[in-house]
């Protein structure tokens, strides 16, 4: 069915056809209406869903970690501070390896106080063990959440699914959506691993681990996340064989003779498209990049693609005030640091703060890529 | 002591689903001071065997028969619940 | 695509709301935005993303495409701008980035538009359109909401939707919103939307 939706409004929807066991949830501004739309699915009796309130996002996930651990599928949405208080129970999840599926709301993080989009909240919550998957329109969120699921319960990791705040969260576009049996059908019932729940097969959760097994357990989990890229391209594709929509780890955009390209993520690569369609009329080679899974990070994936061209640049919608540039550039610096031919990198970090990225803004990033050098290591897009 | 085991042999999410490794870690050696169950006084109450929070108070047939050493950690919580009137379980100094 | 859609000539139609926090602005950019999804078009609706207070000025806006839309920066350069609230019109600077070479201002006034014009000091290329849309919110709805009837004005003057399109959409939001014994409001709003219609001028 084609429908006009925000994006909070559509990944609500998705949530209802996802039909979770438990949602513990708290609201946060851009990603309130989620927890709020979902809310009144669960009191019309449209969702089988077991909803908890609770009184802050560290409940909320600590909820959601006891309903995962008892092999229920689960849910929560939150962004910006809301993530930042999950930190300590992020980890947690990630190291038990439970499925949970929060879809964002992305924000920047205070201070000062700002309610607006960008990728700060996900961005520092990188290293909890989480996948991270970051979409550039309504429809993508509408997608990926889906499919986050699938991929989460395969791959026993956690997932984040990212629409930038206000950009997308409150922005209404045209959806293709689903019915909500097809997503089921989708999706199938979750067979988890195990379940605290069962008293035939006892178990211990959580226990103490030294220096005997702590590193054991910790390389244990990096290799879920290292088998994770296989299986989100498998449910891509089994989300294309049967929806038609079909969508890629990375994805290219006029890049097959670009020399430049400019990587990046989330609701500005639609821009940045804009930008390439206008600089390829005037004859210039360049081309986009978008990455939509930063977790696991495609590192091979990323070096073939991108060692190929002459300039890359990279561009961050959150800066890790670590005076390199931000989390992308840094990381894709390391990944580019054996490749056979080593591209230009540039860094630029735009849009912190909900700062607008405009088409103009997109064009001079494409231009100066095109030339292939700039001035400063790392150049703050807009920033006067 | 088992071999300790490598990080493929491990279980997903740090579970443990061996009880083994559990029954084998006995904390019965922390230990300084240890509950003498008297079986004259006990009136099968089983307030001991509720709050044991080692599962070392054993119980056959419903009735407290004893308790394993091997994990008791003499924290004392049997000889605390145990009736005021009763006094079944008394803490006495380890042997050294 | 139909004659109606003609005004989009392959390019997307952006359109700029300015009203006060309250009068419902951003409601407006949806309903329109969903009317012109049933129509088979591309949309976008989304507010200026501020802190919502009752009374400041706000702004919304809309992009419609007959082709996908990919952009998701801000609307700089509008080809039409509806004004809901005439005491806007400075402070708001509602003429700032409007096409000047046949773009459209419509606004929610009594004025008459030649004296609103000079008011205004409009360049000759841009289109001025004056409806009275409180007036009639105030002898149809009872209170004053110039959204709805700028609804109508707005398909009127940009011919971008098919007026019965519009107003099935509209009927079926008002459905949506006004539930449990507030159905009566329903159809005051649809009359509210037609007058419009019918007495925006030039």
């Amino acid at each position: 069915m084609i429908l006009a939706k925000t994006g909070n409004e559509a990944l609500a929807y998705a949530m209802k056809q996802i039909n979770p066991d438990v949602v513990a949830a708290y609201p946060i501004t851009p990603s309130t209406e989620i927890v709020q739309i979902f809310a009144q699915y669960v009191s019309d009796g449209k969702v089988d869903s077991e909803f908890v309130a609770v009184e802050s996002e560290h409940s909320a996930m600590s909820a959601c970690i006891g309903s995962a651990a008892s092999g229920c599928r689960t849910m929560t949405a939150t962004a910006s501070q809301g993530l930042a208080l999950m930190h300590e129970m992020l980890f947690i999840a990630g190291g038990l390896r439970l499925p949970i599926v929060v879809p964002i709301a992305s924000r920047s993080l205070s201070s000062p106080l700002n309610i607006h989009g960008d990728h700060s909240d996900s961005l520092a919550s990188r290293d909890s063990g989480w996948m991270q998957f970051f979409c550039e329109s309504v429809q993508e969120g509408y997608d990926t959440l889906i499919q986050c699921v699938k991929i989460a319960e395969r791959a026993s990791l956690p997932a984040i699914c990212a629409v930038d705040g206000f950009i997308l969260s409150h922005c209404m576009e045209r959806i293709e959506t689903f019915e909500d049996k097809s997503v089921r059908e989708f999706l199938g019932p979750y067979k988890p691993n195990w379940n605290l729940l069962d008293y035939k097969k006892p178990i211990l959760v959580g226990p103490a681990t030294m220096q005997d097994y702590y590193f054991e357990f910790k390389r244990s989990q990096i290799e879920g996340m290292n088998n994770a890229l296989p299986v989100i391209e498998e449910v891509q594709e089994e989300f294309k064989q049967k929806f038609g929509r079909g969508y890629g780890v990375i994805e290219e955009y006029r890049t097959d003779d670009a020399e430049a390209v400019v990587l990046l993520m989330g609701s500005a690569c639609g821009t940045m498209r804009e930008a390439v369609d206008a600089m390829r009329n005037q004859g210039k080679k360049v081309g986009m990049v978008k990455l939509r899974v930063f977790r696991p990070l495609p590192h091979k994936l990323l070096k073939e693609t991108l060692a190929k061209f002459k300039t890359v640049a990279v561009m961050d919608r959150a800066d890790a005030v670590n005076s390199y540039g931000g989390p992308l550039f840094t990381e894709l610096t390391s990944v580019l640091y054996d490749a056979p031919q080593r591209p230009n990198v540039l860094s630029y970090v735009y849009g912190l703060g909900g700062k607008e990225f405009s088409l103009a803004d997109a064009a001079t990033v494409l231009e100066q890529a095109h030339a292939g050098k700039k001035e400063d290591l790392v150049t703050y897009v807009g920033v006067r | 002591m088992a071999k300790l085991k490598s990080w493929k042999e491990l279980p997903c999410g740090a579970i443990i689903e061996d009880m083994k490794a559990v029954r084998e870690n006995k904390t019965g050696a922390w230990r300084s001071v240890r509950p003498c169950w008297n079986k004259d006084k006990c009136i099968q109450c089983l307030n001991c065997w509720i709050f044991c929070p080692d599962a070392a108070v054993i119980v056959e047939d419903g009735k407290v028969t004893g308790i394993n050493y091997d994990y008791c950690k003499g924290c004392g919580i049997c000889a605390n619940v145990c009736p005021t009137k009763v006094q079944a379980i008394t803490m006495e100094e380890e042997r050294k | 695509m139909t004659e109606s859609c003609s005004m989009l000539g392959g390019q997307a139609l952006e359109i700029r709301w300015h009203g006060r926090g309250g009068q419902g602005a951003k409601t407006a950019a949806l309903l329109f935005g969903e009317a012109a999804l049933d129509t088979g078009m591309f949309i976008q609706a989304f507010p200026e993303y501020g802190p919502e207070r009752m009374g400041a000025p706000v702004a919304a806006f809309n992009r419609l495409s007959d082709k996908p839309i990919r952009s998701h920066a801000g609307v700089k350069n509008p080809r039409v701008v509806v004004v809901l609230d005439a005491s806007l019109i400075e402070p708001a600077k509602v003429t700032e980035g409007l096409i000047e070479d046949g773009g459209i201002l419509l606004v929610n006034s009594n004025l008459e538009p030649a004296e609103l014009r000079k008011r205004l000091n409009l360049p000759t290329g841009i289109k001025l359109y004056v409806v009275d849309a409180s007036k009639i919110a105030m002898e149809t709805v009872g209170k004053n909401v110039p959204n709805t009837p700028m609804l109508g004005a707005l398909v009127k003057v940009t011919g971008v939707l098919e007026f019965d399109q519009m107003m099935e959409a509209v009927k079926h939001k008002l459905g949506e919103k006004f539930r449990g014994g507030k159905e009566k409001f329903v159809e005051p709003n649809l009359v509210s939307v037609r007058r419009a219609y019918e007495e925006v001028r030039c």
